[in-house]
């Protein structure tokens, strides 16, 4: 039954993937649009291929404040007023910054991708970064680093373990920078920042929704075609050189429960047609966690109750080295330790026995059901496409997703489990909760910076 | 181009696309139950919400956490089925169901392929979970201990601390005053005995909303909303809560913690969803704290001083009035000055109310912005869902661009005079010794 229907949504997605548009222009500027008609509605991304991984020390976070600062204005276009054109037309808009890439998006009716086509190009050459606007938007990312990482005990571990697994690659650094970083920053770093990658050659813009490709295209060409191609830095391959031992960390925060977070170096999609462990790797995150009853949650949480929580993760679309993540929350009066040991022992269940066929076909047909499912979401589609592009994968790498993971068998999530979860590339850390209540002296956090 | 000439010449320009409302279809099951359905056939796909009157605000006396742990457990064992075989048969066929909570409803969804095979398990499934819940023993013993760990894990995050400590200041006796979560001692007492109660008496025939949306027909969806509608408890429609009462007098609570920043939370009782201020409130609130980067108050705090990465202000309405919150977090030592930037700007605000040239922003953003809020299945779901839970108007979707529309400067003025009381405000600080 299940092949069968299978092969029917494979066969539906795919045809959706056929109103795929993908061109270059003359300045390098790759323009991608896919076609969806089901609401008067369009998103438009512009995918800076810039992200975290592009920093060097003592200047980390600054793609993130760039990303800030894209709102400040121009010549043209005041502080503030892009913001409020785009509110004024009915768009939602903002921005993303990750390890890999800096993204921003409008979503809004689909006659108005023209006035967001106008602003991006605009900020894309005629940024205009200055130091009172730099010295009050620095505060606030440092507010949203204290936000979100340091007042988020299991961020402030995710943190640490990355800056502990990768030993040379840029991914140790926090894509919001260290404080000690955004604290010495300076609007120059920013501006140094935006004339290295800002240039329509580094450039995709992304357009989804109920527009025609050819009008997008001619639109965009109007809008960008203009701007200058830049020669854009060459990029080091920063390979991480390989683990030779698991590392241990632990993590003194405030908190009321302990965590754990395992993380193994594996490889991610570079060649799709070719590569096989990535997607064997998705299968097995799937296989370990991918339902509320797969192993890792029958195991742990629902039968032995050692853990309240288990997941499992892996991002295969990345430009730089791969991790495949278990994270834990013990039960009460259950120690960290025998949470890793056990879920250790479900790994090398898998190493030694493997995986079931009814395992496999379950987490492909969630993988199928999915991609119908992710057709619901025009942004998402956008995404996708943006993320896709950027780690420097085809279109086609995504259209043909789905396939990929139904080719995966059993014997091929076994050996890749076997390959890459060795205890040689393993990296854990454990938070260990300090009290919440303040003690007569306010003791400095151990892992958490104070600006003050 | 100046922003005035640029706007009108907007608002002239680009007329707004013909609002295409989805079509929706209201019956009601012989057993009660109501419905509201959307047919649409571009995905074959189909999502289902089934919501009842079964939020916190409906735990007994003492048992604070009974209808979250009630509505955690439906899908542990249900109807013969095993919580592992309930999850793989969901798994095997694709899809995927999911759970809301929050003070007034409990909610479960589904979203499965609309083939006929994937359609059937997947409905059959979610018919076991809602009418026969088995909360076995010793499930019930281990989802507690979870409830519980989650619970005193929250009690790090200094946004958590908050958001609890302003409802109970906020709403003191009222049901809304205790955490959706519960209260981890009355939740150890809970027993097998009181979940099952519960669900007899609050997932009823008559207490449910049924909505639907995609890849079926009407007589299809009519045959679906009486299969998971018949074998319900025929128990009589909850109550109405109680009215909550605003607060007579300013107060303010601070609570140590040892975060980097302080979390702030300013409000008063405000608005029920079916509040005739409902859309002066909600306009008049885009000017306040609701419109981001339109904002007084984003602007005031972040822009204007870089005191926060996030300030806000939002009306939750609920049954009953929910919150008029305004929020931001700050390092430590800005406390005092971010607060009274916010106390001062919602001062203002409601002394004067928003210009003229605010309020068109305001309009253009929220109508411009229509088609968004209906854009995909999911969307239009979750409207579906809150017109029939809180009993709105069937041409809700039809007439909101219009509604907003009419709204004025003297409307939203009137309004947030009759509900916000800048010196009877409810004020929350948690972080650092809670000293000034």
């Amino acid at each position: 039954m299940h092949s069968l229907w299978a092969i029917g949504l494979a066969l539906l997605a795919s045809s959706a993937q056929a109103a795929l548009t993908d061109v270059t222009l003359d300045n390098g500027m790759r323009v991608i649009v896919h076609e969806d008609h089901r609401a008067p509605v369009m998103v438009s991304q512009v995918w800076y291929r810039a992200g975290a991984m592009d920093e060097f020390n003592g200047t980390t976070g600054v793609a993130h404040v760039l990303e800030h600062m894209m709102f400040k204005g121009t010549q043209k276009v005041p502080a503030g007023e892009f913001s409020k054109r785009i509110a004024a037309a009915g768009g939602r808009e903002n921005a993303f910054t990750s390890r890999d890439y800096t993204a921003y998006f409008q979503q809004m009716q689909k006659d108005r991708l023209e006035l967001s086509m106008q602003l991006e190009a605009d900020r894309m050459a005629n940024l205009v970064i200055s130091d009172e606007l730099f010295a009050k938007e620095i505060q606030v990312v440092m507010e949203e680093r204290r936000l979100r990482t340091d007042d988020q005990p299991q961020s402030v571990v995710y943190e640490r373990l990355m800056a502990t697994a990768y030993q040379t690659h840029p991914y140790r650094r926090p894509i919001i920078g260290w404080m000690d970083d955004l604290e010495n920053m300076t609007a120059q770093d920013a501006r140094d920042w935006y004339a290295r990658w800002y240039a329509p050659d580094n450039a995709t813009l992304v357009v989804a929704g109920d527009v025609n490709a050819d009008e997008v295209v001619a639109m965009a060409k109007r809008h960008f075609g203009a701007l200058p191609a830049r020669t854009l830095p060459p990029r080091k391959p920063q390979e991480e050189p390989a683990q030779i031992g698991t590392k241990r960390i632990v993590v003194k925060v405030p908190a009321q429960l302990p965590y754990l977070l395992m993380v193994w170096h594996a490889p991610t999609l570079k060649d799709w047609e070719k590569d096989t462990d990535p997607y064997a790797l998705q299968i097995l995150a799937g296989v370990l966690s991918g339902n509320d009853s797969a192993r890792l949650q029958k195991s742990l949480v629902k039968t032995r109750q050692i853990a309240v929580n288990a997941s499992a993760g892996y991002d295969a679309v990345t430009r730089g080295p791969g991790l495949f993540m278990v994270d834990a929350t013990p039960a009460p009066g259950k120690s960290v330790a025998l949470l890793e040991k056990s879920i250790r022992n479900e790994i090398a269940r898998i190493q030694q026995d493997g995986i079931s066929e009814a395992e496999l076909a379950r987490v492909k047909a969630q993988v199928i059901a999915a991609d119908v499912y992710q057709r619901d979401s025009l942004f998402y589609q956008a995404m996708q496409l943006g993320e896709y592009v950027s780690v420097g994968l085809p279109p086609e790498a995504l259209a043909r997703r789905v396939d990929r993971l139904r080719a995966v068998t059993a014997e091929a999530v076994q050996a890749a489990a076997k390959q890459w979860l060795q205890d040689d590339r393993l990296s854990v850390a454990e938070l260990d909760p300090q009290p919440l209540k303040p003690q007569k002296q306010r003791a400095a956090m151990p892992g958490v910076r104070h600006a003050n | 181009m100046p922003i005035k000439t640029f706007l009108v010449a907007l608002l002239l320009g680009l007329p707004l696309s013909a609002q295409a409302t989805p079509a929706i279809q209201h019956w009601e099951t012989p057993q009660g139950a109501r419905v509201l359905f959307v047919e649409n056939h571009q995905l074959p796909m189909l999502d289902i919400s089934v919501d009842f009157p079964a939020g916190s605000a409906r735990d007994p006396s003492g048992k604070a956490g009974l209808a979250q742990l009630t509505h955690a457990l439906l899908d542990q064992g249900a109807g013969g089925l095993s919580e592992t075989a309930i999850a793989h048969r969901l798994a095997d066929v694709g899809a995927v169901m999911a759970g809301n909570f929050d003070r007034d409803r409990a909610g479960v969804t589904l979203r499965t392929l609309s083939s006929a095979a994937e359609k059937d398990v997947a409905i059959d499934t979610l018919t076991r979970v809602l009418q026969r819940p088995d909360f076995p023993q010793a499930v019930v013993q281990r989802e507690k201990q979870r409830l519980i760990a989650a619970i005193r894990e929250a009690e790090a995050d200094p946004g958590t601390v908050a958001d609890k400590a302003f409802y109970r200041a906020l709403y003191g006796t009222h049901p809304y005053a205790h955490d959706e979560a519960g209260e981890p001692a009355a939740i150890e007492r809970l027993t097998r005995g009181d979940l099952q109660a519960f669900h007899r008496s609050h997932y009823s025939a008559p207490n449910t909303v049924i909505s639907l949306v995609g890849d079926i027909s009407r007589t299809e969806a009519e045959a679906i909303a009486v299969r998971l509608a018949a074998g319900l408890s025929r128990a009589a429609p909850v109550s109405a809560l109680p009215k909550p009462v605003p607060a007579a007098v300013a107060a303010e609570t601070r609570i140590p913690h040892p975060s980097a920043q302080s979390h702030v939370l300013v409000g008063a009782v405000g608005m029920s969803r079916n509040d005739p201020d409902f859309f002066p409130l909600f306009v008049g609130n885009y000017v306040l704290g609701g419109g981001g980067f339109d904002s007084r108050l984003l602007k005031a705090v972040r822009d204007q001083r870089g005191y926060a990465y996030s300030a806000y202000s939002y009306f939750i309405p609920m049954m009953e009035a929910g919150p008029f919150e305004l929020g931001l977090q700050t390092k430590l030592e800005q406390t005092d000055d971010a607060l009274a930037v916010a106390r001062d700007t919602l001062r203002q605000f409601i002394a004067e109310g928003p210009s003229e040239a605010e309020l068109i922003q305001a309009k253009a953003n929220l109508t411009g912005g229509f088609p968004l809020r209906i854009d995909s299945n999911k969307k239009i779901l979750e409207y579906l869902a809150v017109i029939g839970f809180y009993g709105l108007p069937l041409d809700y979707l039809d007439t909101w661009v219009d509604r907003v529309k009419v709204v004025d400067v003297t409307a939203v003025k009137q309004a947030f005079a009759r509900r916000i009381d800048p010196d009877r405000l409810v004020t929350v600080v948690v972080g650092a010794g809670g000293a000034r």
